[in-house]
């Protein structure tokens, strides 16, 4: 398959550097700035340096990566709330030049997800979208392989950031202040955590489960969301008193979709450590399933999106 | 009729699949002064050993049920749960605000109050450092099948009263 591959940051890179090892090629790689293309196949190592050196990956204008040859187009800008744009553009863009989309950027499923299937629906292209939850946990061909229908709840840690602050709040009790500064210092929490520790993080890969499980109709709007600001360690103690710990989990069900910091026994599968994520599907003919693994990270996440690349061929 | 005082009880038995195992097993309650309110034989459904689970509701004095128990088991009948009260869940939430300043005790009258919930532990701390926040875990009892109801009832007061509930996973109690 070639390949264009829109954004440059972790996922963006990882795709572009591992896509050779899937047999695919890359025609062209753009961030916000600049665009490399050619049909031959890109220098990733060389565009990847330029980017690191000189900040751009290339010469040409970033909108030129769209107009390339390719067969599938990597979406991996980062996500935006809202109308999703621009990455719900260049969605439209490829579906309607009839290509493949894949999606790193969760905000197009998110927020505009009806609107993707109906140019989905007109379009010879598909749309896939398995990076967008918990990264390489493969979540949503796992809803696919059992029939959404048969699906009657999904619910997961979905953040790494918060869980990683949870997790340390309750291992060492301190302040959730001093871990989110220390969380920064590794870098498992960005600079402006408010996507990750108020729960809109989680709340977006609840409307797109929420949307694949109950076909469409979800936006960040439809998710009851409250993130874990208010949870002091005293709480995680006197949970802990109790053989509980507390956890911020995304759910799905007939009534609904939420995000919320909620109790959950110690040695429950959903009580997964530091930035570790969790997938738990309830199904009507073969009870609970629970995946876990990592949510995050450049070669994590690609390796969903190549998944996702394979599915189409 | 039942005496004052007397308090309802569910017993979960477990019986192996012979016949008069059920009388055998309900002869100890009615022997303690037990009365029985109602029996339910799940004759369809077996548990992974091969037994049949049998929920027994009875009425007793305060006293007599923990000497109920020990004659079943000494009439070698499996007692799988004897709830001393005549709630068959318990649910765990942890509040955290102003506890204090937004009435603690009125918090927990009226979730008495509604009639499905009763607190059966609360455990109290303060919060190091922060003025007037403090967390509490709350342990109620609820009535079969009403946990979500009293959920709602909790998050209703706590709304009103500003505080932050974290609460269970319903059917992961």
């Amino acid at each position: 398959m070639r390949l264009a591959i829109l954004g440059a940051g972790d996922v963006g890179r990882s795709v572009a550097e591992l896509a050779g090892e899937y047999g695919h090629s890359v025609v062209a790689l753009a961030d916000s700035t600049s665009a490399v293309v050619d049909e031959s196949g890109v220098d990733v190592a060389a565009a990847l340096e330029r980017k690191n050196e000189a900040g751009t990956v290339g010469d040409a204008a970033p909108e030129d990566a769209l107009n390339a040859d390719y067969d599938v187009l990597v979406e991996a800008t980062p996500t935006t709330l809202g109308d999703a744009e621009p990455g719900f553009g260049h969605v439209r863009a490829a579906l309607e030049a009839d290509r493949h989309v894949v999606l790193a950027n969760k905000g197009p499923v998110a927020e505009r997800y009806d609107d993707v299937r109906a140019l989905e629906r007109d379009s010879d292209g598909e749309v896939r979208f398995e990076a967008t939850v918990a990264g390489a946990i493969p979540a949503l061909s796992t809803i696919d392989g059992v029939g959404p229908e048969r699906v009657t709840a999904a619910r997961g840690v979905l953040n790494g950031t918060a869980n990683f602050i949870l997790t340390r709040m309750a291992a060492e009790g301190p302040s959730y202040e001093h871990v989110l500064a220390e969380a920064q210092d590794l870098g498992v929490a960005e600079a402006d955590p408010t996507f990750d520790v108020e729960g809109t993080d989680a709340a977006l890969k609840c409307a797109i489960l929420a949307n694949v499980i109950h076909g469409g109709g979800y936006a960040l709007e439809d998710v009851d969301v409250e993130g874990i600001t208010n949870v002091p360690p005293s709480a995680l103690e006197l949970a802990a008193e109790d053989g509980r710990t507390v956890r911020l989990i995304g759910e799905v069900t007939a009534d609904g979709a939420r995000v919320g910091p909620r109790l959950v026994p110690e040695n429950d599968a959903l009580a997964v450590s530091g930035t570790m994520n969790i997938v738990q599907l309830e199904t009507k003919h073969a009870g609970r399933l629970n995946i876990s693994g990592r949510g995050a990270g450049g070669p994590e996440t690609a390796t969903a999106v190549l998944a996702d690349v394979r599915r189409l061929d | 009729m039942s005496e004052t005082g007397d308090r309802a009880h569910t017993l979960r038995l477990e019986l192996v699949d012979e016949p008069g195992e059920l009388l055998r097993a309900l002869e100890p309650i009615a022997n303690n002064g037990g009365n029985l309110l109602s029996i339910f034989h799940e004759r369809g459904s077996l548990t992974p050993r091969g037994h049949i689970p049998v929920e027994v509701d009875l009425e007793c004095a305060p006293h007599r049920f923990e000497q109920i128990v020990a004659a079943l088991r000494d009439a070698g009948v499996a007692v799988i749960a004897a709830d001393a009260e005549r709630y068959g869940e318990a649910i765990t939430v942890l509040l955290v605000g102003d506890l204090v300043d937004t009435d603690l005790s009125d918090t927990l009258s009226r979730l008495e109050a509604c009639s499905s919930a009763s607190v059966a532990d609360l455990s109290l701390t303060d919060e190091e450092g922060t003025e007037g926040i403090s967390s509490a875990r709350l342990r109620l009892a609820v009535q079969s099948g009403s946990a979500a109801q009293t959920l709602e009832t909790v998050r209703s007061i706590a709304t009103e009263k500003d505080l932050s509930v974290v609460e269970p996973l319903v059917g992961e109690l």
